[in-house]
């Protein structure tokens, strides 16, 4: 039997047996994860971000949005209604990382795609305090200042399909094409629609339609956030498995 | 490892006065921008619409500031400190190895916190750092833990102490987190920005899995390492239970690890793994009111220090928090509690708890007690500004959470309120205007405990000036 007090007399032995201790919860709690059908159910609807909603990820991941907003409806009665339909592990599986953040000094954001228009979002992001007086959320008007970046988004979409994100290769080679035409009203979207689907917003978010600003990409992404999935064909009773992606 | 050599060890305090004046100055600009914060949340005015000066930029400097830059230099400066005097030998490694981990932690330091400013950030709370100053990290941390492990390894006593055994836990596992929460893939070798190889769930688990053992390795069982070391150093007391420390020791590196989940309750993670996340973090409860129990006990027999000794005072106290914090740690963690304290201010309030009345305390009671050896004075300048930062810490440590739990529990029951017409009672705006007074209260108490910091540095700066010696 291993006494206490060979452990003391030995760095090596008090080190390994460290490792080993510490290792353990978190195997018995991750590893299966990537494993379990049940992790991520089978849902209709969920898509990748075009380039351009990607392109407006990025801007609220910059801006530290994440501190003050969450994006995960628990399973809670009052958060169902306040909120909308409780968030599905599906309907993040396309995040890198993950958003659902862990403070709500602003209101929960999983579902509030569709929910206000462009304009109040433009006018809220400017500065909140003009649409909702007792706000407390910082102005950000050099959002409406700065072109989007968007010459690079195909990297990231490279990358995100390395990572299980379903881009194809026509997806990759249109993107900043995909990202100008979706910001503007003018421009033939049947392109983008067929490689994204019909429900994606075309349209000029920031009411500016003399550049894609930064502004068009965030509303843009703000305004797809929750609307994914169509919950009238989603039975949580019975959930279809889906093969997790390696 | 001969007992019989009776020839006085040199000990290597140069490098360690380096990381007690990063801690303290870290502190300084860490809680500074922490008020600064506080201020923005009451006042919204202050964010000025500049971008590097809004509070989602700001507030990752600030939670970096105080756990890695001050947390991390006063670990630094007291694991150096302990292990070398504990083991009677000299710090292993050159002096430029010692140079390069001190400036390049600085500089891991300064990387990480003008991506905040700039924007380059993972969006991975209290992991933001690109994968460019994490990499940086990486190898810093690889030479920390060779000089402390080859320290330990010369050493003259034939026994590890127990306070060595809880920075050798914090040094390893935190490597770990850090190594594994942090695996992505850098969009151009010449660029900043990078994705995470894990998304949705399991980024989320893997994250949370971080983030509550950064809580539980790097700001527990480090400064446990502390708790240790200092407490009976300054009781001039042996440690309570030698029995109950390694019980201590195991218990709470085994049980820490699975605790995470309990950030995720409710949420679309499965159902199984909050469970876990939730019974150990309840069964943590144990191992660490143990520790607790073996800090304040050590106090047996010389309690009357506590009247003349501010410096035990801060030591002492911290523990307190510590016992205060884990003890509403694990309560959080059940789900029903969880379900209306999550996403409010009471975790904020819970956090500094831990943070201001446990990982500060008790870093500044080691520094106190470090300064007028490292410097080679008799003693502090004054222990009068040290019971003066002693009451300005406690008063603001004490609105600081108070502020918090009635704004958490608050606002955390106005989301759930119904009318009589079975509708939600009030709007979410509504519950924000109801934090105002509350989140006024919370900077006040703030602004008195980065006082007292700035109280602690003007006695450190006179104390080595001193001719005192």
């Amino acid at each position: 039997m291993l006494k206490h007090d060979q452990i003391e007399r030995s760095s090596i032995l008090l080190l390994i047996l460290t490792v080993i201790v510490v290792s353990i919860g978190g195997l018995v709690e991750i590893t299966p994860l990537f494993r379990i059908e049940q992790t991520i159910e089978k849902v209709e609807g969920m898509r990748a971000y075009t380039p351009l909603e990607l392109a407006g990820s990025k801007i609220y991941k910059r801006e530290g949005c994440y501190g003050c907003h969450s994006q995960q409806v628990r399973v809670l009665r009052d958060e169902v209604e306040r909120y909308g339909h409780y968030s599905l592990a599906a309907e993040s599986m396309y995040d890198y990382p993950f958003q659902w953040g862990s403070k709500r000094t602003g209101p929960d954001l999983a579902r509030v795609g569709g929910k206000y228009s462009d304009m109040w979002h433009t006018r809220h992001l400017i500065n909140p305090r003009d649409v909702v007086p007792e706000s407390i959320m910082p102005g950000y008007k050099f959002l409406s200042e700065r072109d989007a970046d968007i010459s690079g988004i195909n990297v990231d979409m490279e990358v995100l399909r390395k990572l299980g994100v379903p881009y194809t290769d026509e997806m990759i080679q249109n993107a900043v094409s995909d990202a100008m035409v979706q910001a503007s009203a003018d421009r033939d979207a049947e392109g983008l629609l067929r490689r994204y689907g019909k429900k994606v917003n075309v349209r000029d978010f920031d009411g500016n339609l003399d550049r894609v600003s930064e502004m068009d990409a965030l509303v843009a992404y703000l305004q797809t956030l929750g609307t994914f999935v169509d919950f009238a064909k989603f039975d949580p009773a019975t959930p279809k498995k889906i093969e997790i992606k390696k | 490892m001969s007992s019989a050599n009776s020839v006085p060890v040199s000990y290597n305090y140069s490098i360690i006065k380096l990381f007690t004046i990063a801690a303290t100055f870290w502190a300084i600009v860490g809680l500074g921008v922490g008020v600064y914060i506080a201020l923005e949340l009451a006042f919204p005015f202050l964010n000025f619409d500049v971008e590097w000066m809004s509070f989602g930029r700001l507030r990752p400097l600030h939670t970096s500031a105080v756990i890695f830059a001050f947390g991390g230099n006063a670990l630094f400066a007291t694991s150096f400190f302990v292990v070398q005097r504990t083991c009677q030998a000299k710090l292993w490694g050159s002096n430029r190895l010692q140079k390069i981990i001190f400036w390049g932690y600085q500089l891991f330091i300064v990387m990480a916190a003008y991506g905040y400013l700039t924007g380059i950030t993972q969006a991975k709370e209290y992991a933001e750092p690109e994968w460019y100053a994490d990499l940086l990290l990486t190898i810093i941390w690889v030479m920390y833990f060779i000089v402390f492990i080859m320290t330990i390894k010369h050493r003259r006593e034939p026994h590890i102490y127990v306070a060595n055994w809880f920075y050798l836990a914090f040094i390893v596992t935190v490597a770990i987190l850090h190594i594994v929460n942090n695996l992505s893939i850098p969009l151009r070798l010449d660029g900043t920005a990078s994705y995470p190889i894990f998304g949705g769930v399991q980024s989320a688990m893997i994250q949370w899995w971080y983030g509550h053992n950064a809580v539980g390795f790097f700001l527990t069982a480090g400064f446990i390492g502390i708790m240790y070391y200092f407490v009976p150093k300054r009781a001039q007391r042996p440690v309570y239970s030698y029995r109950l420390s390694i019980l201590h020791f195991w218990s709470l590196i085994f049980i820490y690890i699975w605790a995470g989940p309990h950030h995720l309750h409710y949420t679309s993670l499965p159902d199984w793994v909050q469970t876990l996340g939730m019974t150990f973090s309840i069964m943590l409860w144990m191992p660490s009111w143990g520790g607790m129990i073996n800090g304040i006990m050590t106090l047996s027999g010389a309690w009357d220090k506590l009247r003349t000794d501010p410096v035990l005072r801060f030591l002492i106290t911290a523990v307190a928090f510590y016992g205060m914090s884990t003890f509403e740690g694990p309560l959080m963690s059940i789900r029903a509690v969880n379900s209306l304290s999550h996403y409010t201010d009471w975790t904020v309030g819970h956090v500094h708890s831990g943070a201001l009345g446990w990982v500060a305390m008790i870093s500044f009671g080691a520094l106190y007690h470090m300064v007028p050896i490292l410097w080679k004075k008799k003693d502090l300048y004054s222990k009068g500004l040290v019971s003066l930062h002693f009451w300005l810490a406690s008063i603001g440590i004490v609105l600081y959470i108070t502020a918090l739990w009635i704004a958490g529990i608050m606002q955390g029951l106005m989301w759930r309120a119904y009318d009589q017409m079975g509708f939600l009672q009030y709007s979410f705006v509504e519950t924000l205007v109801a934090l105002h007074p509350l989140y006024v209260t919370r900077a006040i108490g703030g602004l008195f405990f980065l006082t007292g910091a700035g109280v602690m540095s003007y006695n450190f700066y006179k104390t080595i000036k001193s001719q005192n010696a």
